[in-house]
């Protein structure tokens, strides 16, 4: 494993949000074609990792090191994480009110665009583009017109996050409980998204409490975490094992 | 939200929101200033050097009476330090040696002035399809387009000026909308203005050009009090413009005018604003009061009034721009933006007082928040009796940005009859951190973010607001949200 390139390595990460320490001495190395999944109980701090990472400047890091593609990202703004390759999907996408979600999905577009000094798109082209992947998640154009996860319901708003993450096309992608509250036809439509994005450049991270999602979209590994530190790391198989046991039994 | 993310999030806003006003500049010219303060004689001397006819300076006169008996309300409950009247300078005029024939005449310095402002009063750059009169201080120094108006019969020129050459007009309308007593900023005005625009459309006639008026006040210690009559006869249409700007000072200039509007049988005025006069530093200090009285008339069967304004100066801004209608099938409306940061107050609304048949009116008010600012909407919606049949639409949303900003809605409905439909909508909406952490994350810019999200919110008023001021507008948000985030 380790001949391969690293995309992401968390070395002793503590991080604490209202001097709560909620990540204790966090260590994870993710290569370039794998996917993980990352489990636990609730409250074990897998959301917390994900913000991190994206940068939330609700949190503090205390101690240890992020680097993505070998560059230390501590000190780059959640934006900059953004254009240079992290995609976060959110548990819970926020509402937008007033903006729509073509002008939203063609802003951050163009920005990534701007990032690397490539010619910003205009509006008929980017239609052309996010039509397209439109299809991949299996949504109609008037999803376009509609303000950014506005009277979205719970299925609606997790396909945005996977439109996006298609349309941004980044090389890592954590995926926070994207499976969560899917009927099982969405949950198929979702996990078709995932894995048409994925191939040998990329990683993702699925933070999940099923093993149904993985059913769909098959990790290399599956770490368990809990009180802020990962205290399991295995293959696939693991997840059937949780699934049967419970986090008890690792205790 | 937590205490630490509450302060990254307010420092990126505040760096955001915080942008130096670029209209702070004042100009150095000779003036001819009457001393401060305010009693009988001072109100003669106006009169007096205004040249007036009679009939003003009695005007002028109960006005004064009637103030001295009135206080300040407080209402609001603003927070205004004591303003104190004798400290005000009631006069003050760049000085004018004779009459000016042409724009050439026109103090250099002046023109430079306004040149500064964005606004060109000169014949080879000024704006084509606007004619713009330039309220300097206390007088007008130009008004533009004059001769090519009056080949449509239309009359725009300085109250002053109307004043003269169209008593009987003034006579019969002045201070009818808003009469000498309606309140305390009214009555004040009333005594001691010194200019404003005048502007008739005569029967028929849709008027060729947008009007505008541009107010600037220069002067440290002095007031600016001016007055705006607007008089579409049967049949006609016009769209007035209206600018402010100011120099930034440490203490608080007081702003108190009166604007009146009149439409007759199936009249259309549009009425639109864009405010930005000093606002004070980031500590709340300096600052212009701006407490106007605004207020339209349909006087005819079928006309038309609508205010529409975007407010982002200001320390204090007081203002209700109103219609009264009283023709049958007239219409009122009131499309509002006001944007506060910093210590500003606004507190704004509309009221619409349903006298005739089948009137209608709608009032769509946008206040946003930042920093520690307040916006308040206030309103009154009032049907009588015997407005049968008569409408009311009104949507009043507020929009916070940050933790400390504070916003309020008091609209106040009173109906009299049943045949009445009234509809009311009200939301709150917050930028917070967890929208503006969405953006960032897909690589959007918090510059970006903001104005995606304000000019969507915006968007209702911003598309009833004339192309140039739409242009103005747009400028003048990002203006006050432009920079860069560290």
């Amino acid at each position: 494993m380790n001949n391969k390139n690293p995309i992401l390595e968390i070395k002793n990460l503590k991080a604490s949000i209202n001097n709560i320490e909620i990540l204790k001495d966090l260590n994870l190395r993710i290569n370039q074609g794998e996917i993980h999944a990352i489990m636990g109980p609730n409250g074990s701090g897998k959301s917390t990792f994900s913000k991190v990472v994206a940068g939330h400047p609700a949190y503090q890091i205390l101690k240890g090191d992020i680097f993505f593609k070998g560059k230390n990202i501590l000190n780059l703004e959640p934006e900059q994480r953004s254009h240079l390759g992290i995609f976060l999907a959110f548990q819970y996408p926020i509402e937008i009110p007033g903006v729509s979600n073509e002008d939203f999905l063609r802003l951050a577009y163009n920005s990534k665009l701007k990032s690397q000094n490539i010619n910003e798109i205009d509006p008929i082209e980017f239609l052309a583009l996010i039509n397209e992947k439109l299809k991949i998640i299996d949504m109609s154009a008037t999803f376009l017109s509609r303000n950014v996860n506005e009277g979205f319901s719970g299925g609606e708003k997790k396909r945005n996050e996977i439109l996006q993450m298609t349309l941004l096309d980044p090389e890592l992608a954590i995926l926070d409980e994207t499976d969560s509250g899917l009927d099982i036809d969405a949950l198929k439509i979702i996990s078709k998204g995932i894995n048409s994005y994925m191939n040998q450049n990329k990683a993702i991270i699925l933070i999940t409490h099923y093993k149904r999602l993985l059913d769909y979209v098959k990790p290399d590994y599956i770490h368990v975490m809990q009180d802020g530190k990962i205290i399991k790391t295995g293959n696939a198989e693991l997840a059937t094992e949780l699934e049967q046991k419970g986090y008890e039994w690792l205790k | 939200m937590t205490n630490q993310s509450n302060k990254s999030l307010n420092s990126n806003i505040t760096k955001l929101v915080n942008q130096p006003y670029k209209y702070g500049f004042s100009t150095k010219i000779e003036k001819d200033i009457i001393e401060k303060g305010l009693n009988e004689d001072i109100v003669r001397l106006i009169s007096k050097k205004k040249n007036e006819p009679e009939f003003l300076l009695e005007f002028r006169l109960k006005a004064y009476k009637k103030w001295k008996q009135m206080t300040c309300p407080k209402w609001a409950q603003l927070k205004l330090s004591e303003i104190n009247y004798q400290d005000i300078i009631y006069y003050s005029a760049p000085v004018i040696a004779k009459k000016l024939n042409s724009l050439d005449e026109v103090d250099p310095e002046l023109l430079k002035t306004f040149e500064k402002l964005g606004i060109s009063l000169s014949e080879q750059k000024r704006l084509t399809n606007v004619a713009v009169d330039a309220v300097f201080d206390s007088v007008s120094i130009a008004t533009t387009f004059k001769k090519e108006l009056a080949e449509y019969g239309v009359i725009f020129c300085s109250i002053s000026e109307a004043v003269k050459e169209y008593p009987e007009l003034i006579k019969k309308y002045l201070g009818t909308v808003v009469p000498i007593g309606d309140n305390y900023f009214s009555a004040l005005n009333s005594a001691v203005f010194t200019d404003g625009s005048f502007c008739y459309i005569p029967k028929g006639v849709k008027c060729p050009l947008e009007l505008s008026t541009y107010f600037r006040i220069n002067e440290q210690k002095s007031g600016q009090f001016e007055r705006t009559l607007i008089i579409a006869d049967d049949n006609s249409q016009v769209i007035y413009l209206e600018g402010c700007t100011a120099p930034q000072y440490k203490d608080n200039q007081l702003h108190a005018a009166v604007v009146e509007l009149i439409a007759l049988d199936n009249a259309n005025i549009k009425y639109s604003t864009v405010q930005n006069w000093y606002s004070g530093d980031s500590e709340g200090q300096g600052g212009v009061y701006n407490f106007v009285t605004k207020r339209g008339l349909c006087m005819g069967n079928n006309s038309k009034i609508s205010w529409i304004q975007v407010e982002t100066g200001s320390a204090i801004t007081w203002k209700y721009p109103s219609c009264t209608l009283i023709g049958t099938n007239s219409q009122g409306e009131f499309y509002s933006v006001a944007l506060t940061n910093n210590y500003q107050q606004a507190d704004t609304g509309s009221k619409m007082i349903h006298l005739g048949k089948n009137t209608r009116s709608r009032i769509v008010s946008k206040g946003i928040s930042a920093g520690n600012s307040k916006t308040s909407y206030r309103g009154l919606v009032q049907i009588n009796s015997k407005a049968l049949g008569a409408r009311n639409y009104s949507q009043c949303d507020s929009l916070l940005i940050g933790n400390c900003s504070n916003s309020n809605t008091f609209p106040f409905i009173s109906v009299q009859n049943s045949t009445t439909k009234l509809e009311h909508e009200a939301s709150t909406s917050k930028i917070g951190e967890e929208q503006i952490f969405y953006f960032l994350q897909r690589g959007i810019s918090l510059e970006k973010a903001i104005e995606l999200m304000i000019s969507g919110f915006c968007r209702d008023v911003f598309t009833e607001l004339p192309l140039e001021f739409a242009e103005e507008a747009d400028r003048l948000l990002s203006l006050k949200l432009e920079g860069s985030v560290g």
